[in-house]
């Protein structure tokens, strides 16, 4: 009996070290930084515990900036590139001819570098002393005035940011969706058009209901993933994000970690832990939404 | 409503251009009379689903056509058809309750025929009661039983009062008492209903059972049409005999002389006038006369059951094995395996020519 207790953790018990090891206790000693104030790494001293480290985050204007570039991402990025996946999953699923080909083409930004795929955008949007750039070229033969993407304003700089992330996430929901559209049973569209059931009907009712847990888990994954870019805003604006006014809050832990402004780590788990929290928050409240419109079968 | 398919065919593409596509229904040609129940029966892949597609329109023929009374349909798209389908599966909206999925033809209609919620739901309530799944509006299918999945399904095709309902191999998915229970249910909603109901089968049991009409298809062609017993007791040829009944039918190989069937040396049935050549002798299980003089045979043993007696024997020109005679349990069979004789039925024996495989009849 006492045997065949221990057998299943002796098991277990190698996966365990390395979860506790570095991803529980890492997890804990976030928290417990995010609460000692003054922490000094280097003498690993601290004045007390409370609630100054997230006092001055909130307050920090590199933060709020970082804050409100990654709801923006999120908020646009999220819904626009899960519907445009939709999109264009319905239509790989409606074709026969060249629907490899068009599957290969959609997935290939998956395999490329984002640094890669960064110097690409820098290319197309950036505007030297020299060059304008594909997309100012594009827009100056229809008339308009040139705009720096790059080192522009706010909404151009965000408008790339964004544009760039859809682009990067689209090939993953693709692949998800166009493989979710194919289990559906052709039974249930065949009994839906016997009954004289409109194409838009067929989708509303039965498409979205049949793919809606796949497409739950698109929104949740893509939330969280939203939530932590970096490295795309490195990739098309580099290192200094705080100048260029496009940092994320990911981007903040590492420069208070890291960064020219670095070496407080007690910050940067402040502000690592207030992620969490909206990220836990957004979660909460999707599984929430889910419950009524997610139908697993 | 009456249906009428003339000259069917419907071909399916090959895999590409070089080989030829399968030819799944070839120049079915069959008038279904009005309110008959008819069943469509042959082993699998033997175009009887595409037929039922054929005739809902969920495939177009290559050639030939599908009315509906007078109404030529063949170009008519499925959803004005006025068909009910049942799917093997059911094809049960999953995240629908039983309620919302027999109402869910409803919602589509436009126009004039458009309902009010209440009439949906009077409607809804109407099948359901004939079906009798009332008590289980609000559940979802997956909270049901095969059988009464399969009774919502039936109440989905029935609600919009369909012209012709059609049920693709309707009795499949369940077991094999529930299978006996559905069949009853499905002939009386159908003589309740007076609804022309085609439906496909590969049980030949169940077609036999409960059918007005029985198609049997091989290989994409119509083999025979008619009541079931008449098919039964009369098959055109050597599929037909053998793919009805169970127990199947014993047959033989033997040679026809002089108006006489002989078997493996032994003159065994008179088959007077028929011309010298080779034969299969076809004799339905019940078709044996015990402690006859003629057809020699080696019992292998018996088998009681109840009010019957089944005898297993081997004969040295039989297509398998194992052959059975069914015979009165009044009949005194020995219980050990030795040599014996039967005679044997005239009606309940067949002779079919072994090049064609065609009825030789006499």
């Amino acid at each position: 009996m006492k045997n065949s207790n221990l057998k299943p953790w002796l098991y277990l018990l190698p996966a365990i070290i390395f979860l506790v090891l570095f991803m529980v206790y890492p997890l804990v000693d976030v928290f417990i930084y995010s609460a000692e104030e003054e922490y000094n790494s280097a003498s690993q001293t601290y004045s007390g515990i409370g609630t100054y480290n997230f006092s001055y985050v909130l307050h920090a204007p590199f933060f709020l900036q970082a804050l409100k570039n990654t709801f923006i991402l999120v908020i646009i990025t999220v819904p626009l590139s899960t519907g445009i996946a939709l999109l264009i999953s319905l239509g790989l699923n409606s074709i026969t001819k060249l629907k490899d080909f068009f599957q290969t083409t959609f997935f290939l930004p998956y395999v490329t570098n984002t640094l890669a795929v960064g110097l690409v955008f820098m290319i197309l949007f950036k505007k030297t002393a020299y060059s304008e750039g594909m997309i100012n070229l594009l827009i100056n033969a229809f008339g308009g005035k040139s705009v720096d993407f790059i080192d522009g304003p706010y909404w151009a700089k965000m408008f790339v940011l964004c544009f760039y992330t859809i682009w990067i996430v689209l090939p993953f929901k693709i692949l998800i969706l166009t493989s979710a559209l194919a289990s559906v049973n052709q039974d249930y569209y065949n009994a839906a058009k016997v009954d004289g059931t409109g194409r838009f009907r067929i989708f509303t009712k039965i498409t979205l209901p049949m793919i809606s847990p796949m497409l739950f888990y698109l929104v949740i994954t893509g939330f969280i993933g939203a939530f932590k870019a970096y490295s795309d805003s490195v990739a098309l604006f580099g290192t200094d994000l705080n100048a260029a006014g496009m940092n994320t809050i990911v981007g903040y832990v590492y420069d208070m970690l890291y960064g020219d402004s670095g070496g407080y780590p007690s910050y940067a788990s402040a502000a690592a832990v207030i992620l969490f929290a909206i990220v836990l928050t957004i979660t909460c409240i999707n599984l929430m939404v889910s419950k009524k419109h997610v139908h697993y079968t | 409503m009456k249906v009428v398919l003339k000259h069917l065919t419907k071909q399916f593409p090959g895999p590409n251009k070089k080989t030829p596509g399968t030819i799944a229904v070839n120049d079915f040609d069959f008038e279904i009379p009005d309110g008959k129940l008819v069943g469509l029966l042959g082993p699998s892949g033997c175009g009887k689903s595409t037929t039922l597609n054929l005739i809902s329109g969920l495939e177009t023929p290559t050639s030939g056509q599908v009315f509906f009374g007078d109404d030529d349909m063949t170009k008519v798209p499925v959803e004005n058809r006025g068909v009910g389908l049942v799917f093997q599966n059911y094809a049960l909206y999953p995240h629908l309750t039983v309620e919302e999925n027999i109402i869910f033809p409803l919602q589509n209609l436009k126009g004039e025929q458009k309902l009010t919620k209440e009439q949906m739901k009077e409607k809804a309530l109407e099948v359901a009661k004939l079906v009798q799944i009332e008590k289980y509006m609000e559940r979802k299918p997956k909270a049901l039983s095969g059988g009464q999945q399969q009774r919502v399904a039936i109440a989905r095709a029935l609600v919009k009062m369909p012209k012709v309902l059609l049920l693709d191999e309707p009795l499949s998915n369940l077991d094999a008492r529930l299978r006996l229970q559905t069949r009853e249910e499905l002939r009386r909603i159908q003589k309740e209903t007076g609804i022309t109901t085609i439906f496909v089968t590969h049980d030949q049991e169940e077609a036999m059972s409960i059918c007005d009409l029985m198609v049997v298809m091989k290989a994409g062609i119509v083999n025979q049409i008619g009541r079931p017993q008449d098919i039964y007791d009369d098959p055109i040829n050597l599929f037909v005999a053998q793919f009805l009944g169970t127990p199947p039918i014993n047959v033989f190989t033997g040679r026809v002389e002089n108006g006489k069937v002989i078997v493996n040396g032994d003159d065994v049935f008179d088959a007077p006038g028929v011309p010298d050549q080779d034969i299969y002798l076809a004799v339905r299980p019940e078709g044996f006369i015990p402690n006859g003089t003629r057809f020699r045979y080696m019992r292998e043993r018996r088998e009681i059951m109840g009010r019957d007696v089944s005898i297993i024997f081997t004969h040295e020109n039989a297509l398998n094995p194992n052959n059975r005679a069914i015979v009165s349990a009044e009949e005194n069979i020995p219980e050990q395996p030795g040599e014996a004789f039967f005679d044997l039925k005239p009606a309940k024996t067949f002779l079919f020519s072994r090049e064609t495989e065609e009825r030789i009849r006499f």
